[in-house]
């Protein structure tokens, strides 16, 4: 545990807890563990994906792979936030990834599909776990996840960021 | 308006020309296939009531009947995004595929980067380059939204690309959809020419030729370039490739174009190009009803 994290720079997560040289750094396994135990999205989806950090606890993904470390601007998606309590996965990888979720995925009527996205906070009824949840609606025909919300006391409230909503 | 005089005698039914130009554009989307395929983005505006029409050389290409294509589902899943008919041009003519390594070397605000993603499968290697840092972050987001993932976003001037920041030695592909005095624009920002003045054209044109001799460097031999404007200046465009050719290691190839355009000029002002540059193409906006546009094919033979 010698080194520290590089906020600059775009590090390769280790796979696993005895290949990690940097203290509080998530690992690969970690990342998928968690996305499988949350949402049960399996690992066979994220095969061909690398996870990096870059900024304390931000989790980016890229279809591929590049030397470690990188400098420079971005590199794929942000994806997931750690080095926190409760990680939280974004906005954008939930829509692009959490088509496969099978677990904590609350469905909204078009209406409250609509509250959501404006960033609205509403009173709902959910028998699953409490923290983040991906909501989703269906749309041509199918479920399409629109963000993350954070369940608690029985309020889902909208974490989809300012630019990101809907204003109609 | 007074500025385009200057190119009447280079384009055929000049009136109709300028009626083109005092238009405003349609509203056209590109269908994001990373994220929903043509069909499902059809059903969705269908349940939304929002009626559109397809483009015959273009599938991904619709227009919208609606001035706000923002406020509706297809867009907040990231499954359109905004983008100008002939701007969805320059990245057919790149014609990347899945696997590659290529540069996007003038990338902001990413719409072709995000076409040129999709067209690669969200594979390979996309290195999406800009000068600009607020740009970049434009750049970013629409990337994020669009749900592209195999994007390298660098900041460099494209006329020093550096390629080690990506650990590569040269692109199979690389688009120069170059800075330019966006005269072509007009339709969209009715103020585009206000500012114009040929020392302008010309010192954008000194630009643009340092970022498009260093495209041909970045990428391998037999390679693919493609240099695009939106603009109808030949100080920014054919004048700009004839200088490439004389100095790089490059040669124009033609390419086969769906939509209605010109052959490129062979002497402008009493300059004269290389013969070649009639491979290159000029979009008008009263033949496709679009934007204004530039597109030249290139091969790196070095």
């Amino acid at each position: 545990m010698s080194e520290t994290n590089d906020g600059q720079r775009f590090d390769r997560l280790p796979a696993t807890i005895d290949e990690r040289d940097v203290e509080g750094r998530a690992t690969r396994e970690e990342v998928l563990d968690w996305w499988n135990e949350r949402f049960e999205i399996g690992a066979e989806l994220f095969e061909n994906h690398s996870f990096w950090e870059k900024g304390a606890g931000k989790i980016w993904i890229f279809h591929g792979d590049v030397p470690s470390p990188t400098e420079i601007e971005g590199l794929g998606m942000t994806f997931l936030r750690t080095r926190q309590e409760h990680w939280k996965p974004t906005t954008n990888a939930v829509q692009r990834f959490g088509c496969e979720a099978e677990r904590n995925v609350i469905e909204l009527d078009p209406e409250a599909a609509m509250n959501f996205v404006r960033g609205e906070d509403q009173k709902l009824d959910w028998d699953g776990d409490w923290g983040y949840l991906i909501a989703s609606h269906e749309i041509a025909g199918e479920r399409e996840p629109l963000g993350v919300g954070l369940y608690l006391h029985g309020e889902l409230r909208s974490v989809v960021p300012k630019g990101r909503r809907r204003e109609d | 308006m007074e500025v385009l005089s200057r190119y009447e005698p280079i384009v055929d039914d000049f009136e109709g020309f300028l009626a083109a130009c005092e238009r405003s554009l349609p509203a056209v989307v590109r269908v994001n296939t990373i994220k929903a395929s043509v069909e499902r983005t059809k059903r969705a505006l269908d349940e939304a009531g929002i009626d559109y029409a397809e483009r015959d050389w273009n599938a991904k290409v619709l227009e919208l009947d609606t001035d706000k294509p923002g406020n509706t589902w297809p867009y907040f899943h990231g499954w359109i995004h905004g983008q100008e008919e002939i701007s969805s041009l320059p990245a057919t003519v790149l014609s990347p595929l899945p696997g590659e390594r290529v540069l996007d070397s003038c990338s902001a605000p990413g719409g072709k980067t995000a076409q040129i993603a999709a067209l690669m499968d969200d594979s390979g290697l996309l290195v999406a380059n800009d000068s600009n840092l607020g740009r970049l972050s434009a750049l970013r987001f629409n990337a994020e939204r669009l749900g592209l993932t195999n994007v390298a976003v660098t900041r460099q001037d494209a006329r020093n690309f550096s390629l080690k920041p990506v650990s590569l030695t040269a692109f199979d592909r690389t688009l120069v959809d170059a800075p330019c005095s966006c005269e072509g624009t007009i339709r969209k920002n009715p103020d585009a020419l206000d500012e114009w003045s040929l020392s302008h054209v010309e010192g954008v044109a000194g630009v643009q030729k340092g970022i498009l001799r260093r495209a041909i460097q970045a990428t391998r031999e037999g390679g693919t370039v493609v240099y695009s404007t939106c603009t109808f200046a030949p100080e920014e465009n054919e004048a700009v490739v004839d200088h490439v050719l004389e100095n790089e290691d490059c040669s124009v190839v033609e390419f086969d174009t769906p939509l209605d355009s010109r052959p490129g000029i062979t002497e402008w002002n009493e300059e004269e190009y290389d013969d070649s540059l009639a491979k290159t193409r000029r979009y008008y906006p009263h033949h496709n009803d679009t934007g204004g546009f530039f597109c030249a094919k290139l091969e790196a033979t070095g």
